[in-house]
């Protein structure tokens, strides 16, 4: 146990900081298309995928961490076949709680994310093709200006979410300092050891820093619906 | 440029609940090309099916020599690759970009026409103020104009007209279709029009096509098609023939033009420069017969020597009569039933077609 010292405030801060970043960037190219083909698709099966999305939002944090920890542990696939090829395993590890966090926060990068190209009309993505550009490029030049405020909305409330879990990544990775000991973790960790000065200042902090994201993109979005 | 083949060449199956397209033909690459019908005659579907936004059943294009769509051979050349260019009913600008980026949105992806055809096509359709401004802010009109221009600059091989000015006032309709003519003339693009309004069709189309329940039913030159009365979009009241004229004097005291179609002399209203080509159409509801040949008993203007060629009755109260003009064009006239009747008109008989009101096309 290394909680309890004062000078500890940093390192779990950085960790979570570098965990939400890192989740963020790879929800955003895994939501994507997701996203897309939500708003696109009219297969019979899309609210299956609907539903699978969301479930993130309604399941307790400890039974996706119990899932997970099963899934991502060295016993059976598809954790065994990274315990084969690294001699590592993905539980009580950094990436093991990367993955973990993606899950997790899944349907906070898509759901944004679809509301927003639901609002993008076929329209403009015909009269795209019918000038030349292929599906992609009628995506990437057309589609995706156009749902800019989904995707802001997509990174901030990923990057928040994921700063702010707690149940998944004590059943996942653990307290494991400098590896997996974000500042959830480290809070319970000092209010059990009755650190409460240590908790104060890492709570403080956490609670400015997710209201100063959510103030972000509130405002980016009422400038946007304003120009 | 002329080429002896029919340069456009379709045939188009496809079925969707109880709408079923059949519609096979042809088109010549000089001039518009008109797509004429009621509301859910199948023109939208079928100009979807061309440009490769909708997949039909069966599915035969070929334009210039070039196989398009080819569904028994299993080819089908993808939306992006046909240089099939479409202009919607409504303008469907890209939103987020300025109108410069928005005309230059094709020209970046396709072999650009160049500076030369930029320049015209903004001086054209008068787009030079617009260029720095965003779609949200342009009205209907300037919108549908930059949606045209953005369409033009693709350099396509065949572009496709929806009912572009359907949603616009009657002087902005007409100026957008006088640009239309002029800058299809200017780069030789040739034009697939749809349209339900057959008072557009006969001011900016050469050929016309028309469609009835998904098939199309007659096709060939505007004159010719015009005279198919016996088409429920062709008879009745808005029956009509156009005439391609040349102003020759211009009577500024009168404010009367003298157009010459040939032997035949017509006064219009206004001025129009003597050499200037004027399109004039004809309602047969604005023509009536006289067997009078004296010019003192009428204030009508537009007296016409002609010869009844035929009456076409569908069993109201009015009847079709088609006429032959001394050179041998075609007129229509639309009179009551109980006039045929009294008048005694007979095929072959002369008579004298007076003219009471011309609309003209520049």
């Amino acid at each position: 146990m290394t909680g309890g010292r004062a000078g500890d405030v940093f390192g779990p801060l950085a960790l979570s900081l570098e965990l939400a970043f890192v989740t963020t960037l790879l929800l955003l190219v895994i939501a994507t298309p997701i996203a897309w083909w939500l708003s696109r698709s009219r297969a019979p099966w899309k609210p299956v995928v609907q539903a699978v999305v969301a479930l993130p939002i309604v399941l307790p944090p400890t039974v996706l961490g119990f899932y997970l920890l099963i899934l991502l542990g060295p016993y059976q696939p598809p954790g065994s076949w990274w315990f084969t090829l690294t001699g590592e395993t993905l539980t009580f590890s950094f990436a093991g709680l990367v993955i973990a966090s993606c899950v997790y926060s899944l349907p906070f990068a898509v759901q944004p994310l679809q509301a927003a190209f639901d609002l993008v009309g076929d329209g403009e993505i015909e009269a795209a093709r019918t000038l030349g550009a292929t599906a992609r490029d009628a995506f990437f030049s057309i589609a995706v200006p156009l749902a800019a405020p989904g995707f802001l909305a997509a990174a901030v409330l990923s990057f928040a979410h994921t700063l702010g879990e707690f149940g998944v990544v004590l059943m996942v990775g653990g307290n494991i300092p400098g590896e997996t000991r974000v500042v959830s973790i480290a809070i319970f960790d000092h209010v059990e050891t009755l650190n409460y000065g240590a908790a104060h200042e890492l709570s403080s902090l956490l609670l400015a820093l997710a209201f100063a994201f959510l103030l972000l993109m509130y405002v980016a979005n009422r400038r946007r619906r304003r120009s | 440029m002329s080429t002896a083949s029919p340069d456009i060449e379709f045939a188009y199956r496809l079925s969707r609940g109880a709408f079923r397209l059949d519609a096979e033909g042809s088109a010549g690459t000089e001039g518009v090309t008109g797509l004429f019908g009621a509301s859910g005659a199948g023109k939208t579907s079928l100009l979807r099916c061309i440009a490769g936004l909708d997949v039909a059943d069966s599915a035969h294009l070929v334009v210039r020599g070039e196989r398009i769509d080819d569904s028994a051979n299993g080819r089908r050349c993808p939306v992006h690759r046909r240089d099939i260019a479409y202009v919607f009913q409504e303008p469907r600008l890209f939103p987020h970009l300025d109108v410069r980026r928005n005309l230059e949105y094709g020209a970046r992806r396709r072999p650009s026409p160049g500076r030369d055809a930029f320049e015209t096509v903004v001086d054209r359709l008068s787009l030079g103020t617009l260029l720095s401004r965003k779609p949200a802010g342009l009205s209907g009109g300037e919108a549908q104009r930059v949606a045209i221009g953005r369409a033009l600059l693709s350099a396509p091989k065949l572009l496709l007209m929806d009912e572009p000015v359907a949603a616009l006032d009657a002087a902005r309709r007409r100026d957008i279709l006088d640009c239309v003519k002029e800058l299809r003339a200017a780069t030789g693009i040739p034009v697939l029009y749809v349209s339900h309004q057959l008072d557009e069709v006969c001011r900016l189309c050469d050929q016309l096509l028309v469609l009835e329940d998904g098939r199309v039913v007659a096709s060939g030159p505007l004159q010719s098609v015009l005279l198919r009365t016996d088409l429920p979009v062709l008879g009745g009241a808005d029956a009509g023939v156009v005439f391609d004229a040349v102003a020759v004097a211009y009577d500024p005291g009168d404010d009367l033009s003298e157009l010459a179609i040939g032997a035949l002399r017509l006064f219009v209203p206004e001025r129009h420069a003597p050499g200037e080509k004027v399109r004039v159409r004809v309602r047969a509801s604005d023509v009536s017969i006289s067997r009078d040949r004296s010019d003192a008993s009428s204030s009508i203007l537009n007296r016409l020597p002609a010869v009844l060629a035929g009456v076409r009755d569908d069993g109201t109260h009015a009847v079709l009569l088609e006429l032959r003009l001394p050179d041998g064009a075609p007129l229509l006239a639309r009179i009551t039933r109980r006039s045929l009747r009294l008048m005694q008109l007979r095929p072959d008989d002369s008579v004298v077609a007076q003219v009471k009101s011309i609309s003209v096309r520049g």
